[in-house]
């Protein structure tokens, strides 16, 4: 019984079935419990078939991207478990930067495109956050209630005039369009979850610190920085997984060819220019998966705490 | 290779940011050592600009833009709103929005919901959950990928009797296996919008679980051991316990879904292309904007999409405060 108040999820072996709940601890885990009542056969196999169906339409494509391309157009990936036969020549062509299907120039990009549209948000909202939260001024409040809302904007409602403003300025098809446009994109939502997190700093420590002679600067280098990691952590996944992701703001601003493009529109073209070239689409797709799914697996508890506060977003 | 200036460029864009923030940070310094009040200006001011610059800007200028025609010069009132309400094409948008926002919440959130509940302390619950979770990960593009392999159709008259055609989508595999006709699913009307909605179903479910899973394990102890002793079965459990105890959770989840139900692009634009009678809103704006280059319709169908997602995000938040709040 010790062993399940510890660590309740361990302790799923042992059979407290014929625990009476008289002789129990009072602080019992709620899980001992119901797992009596849910943990029939009938809801374990609803479980595992929900995960099958779930996992079917991945696996599919992740076998089909193993598959010769002769054989993907002819027979379903389903006939491997019968017929086996694998290959890794569709990464290779997919990988191969003489082909101009190649999809390396464009994940580059998105590793050029990637970086710094996360950080330069994080730079800025840690600043404005920190100001936001304990420093005062005139028409504080207002201006942060005002950023807040503009979490609501649909990015749909700015493309064009931002396209425009870049053509004037020279920028259009250059990385500066994508970064500031993702910049501007995340700013709302990391100010609001930074200052969120700032707030919940105990007021007297930072009073203790002013009164010790320290200004704002040393305080939000000395202070505020390391206590803002999960904070930072959370908006910076949500952040990363938004722009590798996303094919809108790419579409829009990205140039021609493989200047400035991600994979992702990468693939959206090569879905539309060569839809039936099953070999380079499920290569070309997984290649496109495997860094975020690494980390989102690495760092999911983050995750979901950016995920609910970036619901609103975009 | 281009390798070396792409990386180069992105090292400058850092390193300027970086140095503009440090100049920020110095003046701010600089200026509240010589007694200055309003520091935080300084720290504010970069996002400020960037938001005025790349957000309200735009915004009010596609509100501008809304009552212009095609070429954003004449002023023409109404008319670019009345067509979105009148013009048949655009109705289909209309109604394929309406199902894609009423269809997916509740479906992705009722799954999500009864998995999370199946699994909650279950053998392998992490793995079973993650197995669930793991399209949130990957690109919308990537989902419509992994789909359209699916839903792939092969017309079975096109082979020979000695070499007839097998279908390689697996949903087209499975009618096959059962004796029945294969379709083509995303080419007949109106069924293809409901195989579009399927792939933002398996998208959100994994979205409703991880939450509705964290409020479910949040239910104190003493609430579901009383109940137990009070003899109650399972689904009794849920209707009286576990259900009441995560309801503005499962509000939240479902208005979360239906706000990115109401901006869906990736996947219409990557399956049909809006073709075939599956467009919605945001593929429509794509369209009008860039495509057909009325800018004056695209924009209203922005101002549009703008209004209808601004109250359920406002109920959304309420509820959000109000579920953390307890």
């Amino acid at each position: 019984m010790m062993a399940e108040l510890t660590n309740p999820g361990v302790a799923q072996d042992v059979d407290i079935a014929g625990a009476t709940a008289g002789s129990a601890p009072p602080r019992r885990t709620r899980g001992d419990i119901a797992k009596r009542g849910l943990s029939s056969p009938w809801a374990s196999l609803a479980a595992v078939i929900l995960a099958v169906v779930w996992t079917i339409p991945t696996a599919g494509l992740l076998i089909t991207s193993f598959r010769p391309a002769i054989d993907i157009n002819k027979t379903g990936w389903w006939t491997v478990f019968t017929n086996p036969d694998f290959t890794l020549d569709n990464y290779k062509q997919v990988l191969d930067t003489s082909q101009t299907t190649s999809l390396t120039p464009y994940l580059i990009n998105s590793i050029v495109i990637t970086i710094p549209a996360v950080l330069l948000p994080i730079l800025l909202a840690c600043l404005a956050a920190y100001a936001f939260a304990w420093t005062k001024f005139k028409g504080r409040n207002v201006l942060f209630v005002a950023v807040f809302a503009l979490q609501v904007v649909p990015i749909q409602v700015t493309l064009l005039p931002l396209l425009t403003l870049y053509v004037k300025l020279n920028l259009n098809g250059t990385f500066w369009a994508i970064w500031l446009s993702h910049t501007m994109f995340g700013l709302p939502l990391a100010i609001f979850l930074l200052h969120n997190f700032m707030r919940e700093i105990p007021n007297e420590l930072i009073e203790a610190a002013r009164v010790d002679g320290a200004g704002h600067v040393t305080i939000f280098f000395r202070m505020m920085l390391p206590m803002l990691k999960p904070a930072l952590a959370a908006f910076g996944i949500y952040q990363f997984l938004w722009v590798w992701n996303d094919l809108l703001v790419a579409l829009t601003f990205a140039g021609p060819g493989t200047a400035t493009a991600p994979m992702t529109k990468f693939l959206f073209d090569l879905t539309g220019s060569r839809g039936t070239a099953w070999y380079l689409l499920s290569a070309g797709a997984f290649i496109s998966m495997v860094i975020p799914v690494i980390v989102f697996l690495s760092l999911q508890r983050y995750f979901v705490r950016g995920l609910l506060a970036g619901s609103v977003k975009g | 290779m281009e390798l070396a200036p792409k990386l180069l460029d992105m090292l400058w864009a850092i390193l300027i940011f970086g140095a503009v923030i440090a100049v920020m940070l110095g003046l701010a310094s600089f200026y509240e050592n010589r007694g200055g009040r309003r520091v935080g200006w300084w720290f504010i001011g970069p996002s400020l600009a960037l938001l005025a610059i790349g957000l309200v800007y735009p915004a009010l200028k596609t509100v501008w833009n809304s009552f212009r025609d095609a070429g954003g010069g004449k002023f023409i009132g109404l008319e670019n709103y009345t067509q979105i309400f009148t013009n048949s094409d655009e109705l289909v948008v209309l109604r394929n929005t309406v199902l894609w926002t009423l269809v997916t919440p509740f479906v992705a959130t009722g799954i999500g919901m009864i998995y999370a509940i199946l699994v909650d302390r279950a053998k392998g619950e992490a793995v079973a959950k993650a197995l669930i979770f793991l399209p949130m990960a990957i690109s919308l593009v990537g989902a419509s990928i992994i789909w359209k392999f699916m839903y792939d159709y092969k017309d079975p008259a096109g082979g020979t009797a000695k070499h007839p055609t097998h279908q390689i989508g697996f949903l087209n595999q499975v009618l096959v296996w059962l004796h029945l006709d294969p379709v083509n699913f995303l080419l007949n009307s109106p069924q293809n919008t409901f195989w579009l909605i399927v792939v933002m179903i398996w998208i959100q479910a994994g979205f409703a679980m991880t939450i509705l899973s964290a409020s479910i394990k949040a239910i104190p102890a003493d609430i579901v051991e009383a109940a137990r002793l009070d003899g109650v079965g399972a689904f009794q459990m849920f209707r009286f316990v576990t259900f009441p105890s995560i309801r503005p959770a499962v509000v939240v989840v479902l208005t979360t879904i239906a706000i990115a139900c109401l901006k869906v692009f990736d996947i219409v634009r990557t399956m049909t292309g809006g073709n075939f009678d599956t467009n919605v809103i945001a593929n429509e704006f794509y369209s009008q904007t860039f495509s057909a280059a009325n800018q004056g319709l695209g924009a209203a169908l922005a101002v549009v999409l703008f209004v209808l997602v601004v109250p359920i995000i406002v109920y959304n938040v309420r509820q959000l405060r109000a579920s953390e709040g307890r």
